[in-house]
């Protein structure tokens, strides 16, 4: 690797956004505001350096919010950097969001020619390469329809075939792999597979989606709270994730400062676990230091995308908190996907807060094979 | 300039303005000819009113065709100008999530309006042969006048375009300029109806009246007032050049510094 190119040189970059109190969207608040404006400065990212060689597989580690989405929309040069520099050598395609500029009221076909020359295809080349992007999106027989005539599923697929045939030498890939069914997924992962095993493309994968980065990456860096924590090989940078977002079982073992609540998620029989699928049975290990004042507990799991998805208490559920430490037990009847959760305690009504714990343990849940749907629900065929 | 013209962004122009030209009328039963037909409806309101209510353009040969031409010059003005502050906030999404050329975004408003300009001055030839306007040797330099024109309304469009992104007041003011502009160019009335040699010479400092009074000299009929005629040649010539030459530098500057920060700000 040492001899290849570098593709993408990230030197001291920061990224501050200036948020005024009161955003000023008209002239008037302008000028009423002109001398004592006050604006609050956000540092997304703070001095974050690396390079990437070519035909690497990069990864990108963070959670929601810790600045990995802002460093990809530096890297595909839509944002400009606060402080220090990113020089990309190669032209790059970014798959931070598919099918953008795409139009409802234009048939497939146009749309192609829209997107690819958004996505810096020339009309020629959209043209030459046509005939694949069609065919892999498997939409032949569709391109004259309008678009909104498509499903979602068929844009998505549409949009990735021409992102995909953009062959620009160096890919941003934004968890993508979230969308599209089953099926198209699987060929996803072998586009990329095979854009591995060729070795041209310079691949950059921003994931919170342990497993894929430990499948496909070759080097990965971890982001928290803007700063670059760890960078080097994707199993420890795994690691060094799920030590800054799981930080209660690395306390326990490093014996370093506790926190006042600690919450931990195993299987039934206690072990760590974060990768489930549906229909496994989950604890919480919640533990606080004795505080007379909580008198209620409650669990809350939200989607990556902020999702509520399912909350209870102990109030509601009838149980009365008695020591210091719970075990609360549910079903993952969840469909595929990454999932956070909230902790909180308090006293005997719900608003008198004593701990909050906003980032409390993560999981995942493996897409489901034989149904599809955010969540699982039981049911039955009977032939009558 | 030259580094703006690639291939990429040739390709990306063009996409822009046919995919605004697709579906400008979506839906519409006319579709494409209502480009024509609003043009040529402003002007049908205008003659009855200024024909027959209001004589102003009795002494004006060929008054019709020449209000005609005002009116499609000035049409272009406002639609080029509103198109172009809306095209960066009205393509967020794109600004926002892929990296493209934000002038490119900016020069497809103005080409996609420049379309029209075209299909509304072949009415505008056809209504002088009809007419049976002579043409003048002075024609060859219509395109000249056509360049500065599209030329301003770029400029303009640039600045507002930037402006709008981040101040959405801009759109009212607009509007609001637009009509004092309106009334500020002999469009409607022939410029022989001011009396002040003074408001005169001060009408015709705008570029736009310049354009408009050349068009009507050049195509129609030289019995009309143009800025060389009452202000002296190196003015008549110097300010609109350095206006014109002036606002697209100014505005070229502008926009490529505050279009570094779009993306955060839409």
């Amino acid at each position: 690797m040492a001899d290849k190119k570098i593709v993408i040189e990230v030197k001291n970059v920061g990224k501050t956004f200036r948020l005024p109190h009161e955003r000023a969207s008209t002239l008037k608040q302008a000028f009423l505001t002109l001398h004592k404006r006050r604006y609050e400065s956000f540092n997304v990212l703070r001095d974050v350096s690396f390079d990437i060689k070519q035909g690497e597989f990069f990864g990108i580690l963070g959670r929601n919010g810790s600045g990995k989405s802002t460093l990809l929309k530096l890297l595909a040069d839509i944002y400009a950097p606060t402080h220090g520099k990113i020089q990309v050598n190669g032209t790059l395609t970014p798959f931070i969001e598919l099918g953008v500029g795409f139009n409802a009221e234009l048939t497939g076909r146009e749309n192609v020619f829209l997107n690819g020359a958004i996505l810096g295809l020339t009309q020629k080349e959209i043209k030459q390469k046509y005939n694949e992007i069609v065919a892999f999106a498997e939409l032949e027989r569709f391109m004259d329809q309008k678009l909104k005539n498509y499903s979602s599923g068929m844009q998505v697929r549409l949009a990735f075939a021409i992102a995909i045939q953009a062959h620009n030498s160096i890919l941003l890939i934004d968890e993508v792999l979230a969308v599209g069914d089953e099926s198209f997924q699987d060929k996803c992962l072998k586009v990329f597979s095979q854009i591995k095993k060729d070795g041209q493309k310079t691949v950059v994968f921003v994931s919170h989606d342990m497993a894929s980065v430990q499948r496909f990456c070759d080097r990965a860096v971890v982001i928290h709270d803007g700063n670059l924590v760890y960078e080097g090989k994707p199993a420890n940078a795994v690691l060094e994730y799920r030590k800054l977002n799981f930080p209660e079982t690395v306390l326990d073992a490093s014996g370093k400062k506790r926190q006042p609540v600690r919450a931990r998620l195993t299987d039934e029989n206690g072990r760590h676990k974060s990768l489930f699928s549906t229909g496994d049975k989950a604890i919480m290990h919640v533990e606080w230091d004795p505080d007379e004042r909580i008198k209620n507990v409650g669990v809350a799991i939200f989607k990556d995308d902020d999702y509520y998805m399912f909350g209870s208490n102990t109030i509601g559920d009838e149980v009365k908190v008695k020591g210091n430490k719970l075990e609360h037990k549910f079903e993952i009847n969840f469909g595929g996907g990454h999932y956070y959760t909230r902790i909180g305690f308090f006293g005997e009504t719900g608003n008198d807060k004593v701990h909050f714990i906003n980032d409390g343990p993560m999981f995942s849940v493996n897409n489901p094979v034989a149904w599809q749907g955010a969540s699982f629900v039981k049911h039955s065929w009977r032939n009558v | 300039m030259f580094k703006f013209l690639t291939p990429q962004n040739r390709s990306l122009l063009w996409q822009l303005v046919i995919t605004d030209f697709k579906l400008r009328y979506q839906g519409s039963l006319l579709g494409y000819l209502w480009s024509l037909l609003k043009p040529l409806l402003l002007f049908g309101v205008l003659y009855g009113v200024f024909t027959y209510v209001l004589p102003l353009g009795k002494d004006v040969p060929h008054y019709g065709t020449y209000l005609l031409l005002g009116v499609v010059l000035w049409s272009f003005f406002v639609e080029a100008t509103s198109m172009g502050m809306n095209s960066i906030v009205g393509r967020a999404d794109m600004v926002r999530k892929v990296k493209v050329s934000k002038v490119a975004i900016v020069v497809a408003s103005t080409l996609s309006a420049s379309v029209n300009l075209l299909l509304n001055l072949i009415i505008v030839l056809f209504f002088m042969a009809i007419t049976k306007v002579d043409i003048q040797p002075t024609v060859a330099f219509f395109p000249i006048i056509l360049i500065e024109l599209v030329a301003l309304a770029m400029a303009m469009s640039f600045f507002l375009s930037a402006l709008y992104v981040k101040y959405r007041d801009i759109a009212p003011i607009w509007e609001v300029v637009l009509q004092v502009l309106f009334y500020a160019t002999p469009i409607i009335y022939p410029l022989t109806k001011v009396t002040s040699p003074y408001l005169r010479q001060l009408i015709m400092l705008s570029p736009l009246a310049q354009i408009l009074q050349d068009s009507r000299e050049m195509l129609i009929t030289p019995v009309t007032i143009t800025s060389h005629e009452i202000l002296p040649l190196w003015l008549s010539i110097g300010l609109p050049a350095v206006i014109v030459v002036g606002l697209v530098v100014a505005a070229a500057l502008f926009f490529r510094k505050s279009s570094k920060t779009f993306a955060e700000n839409l």
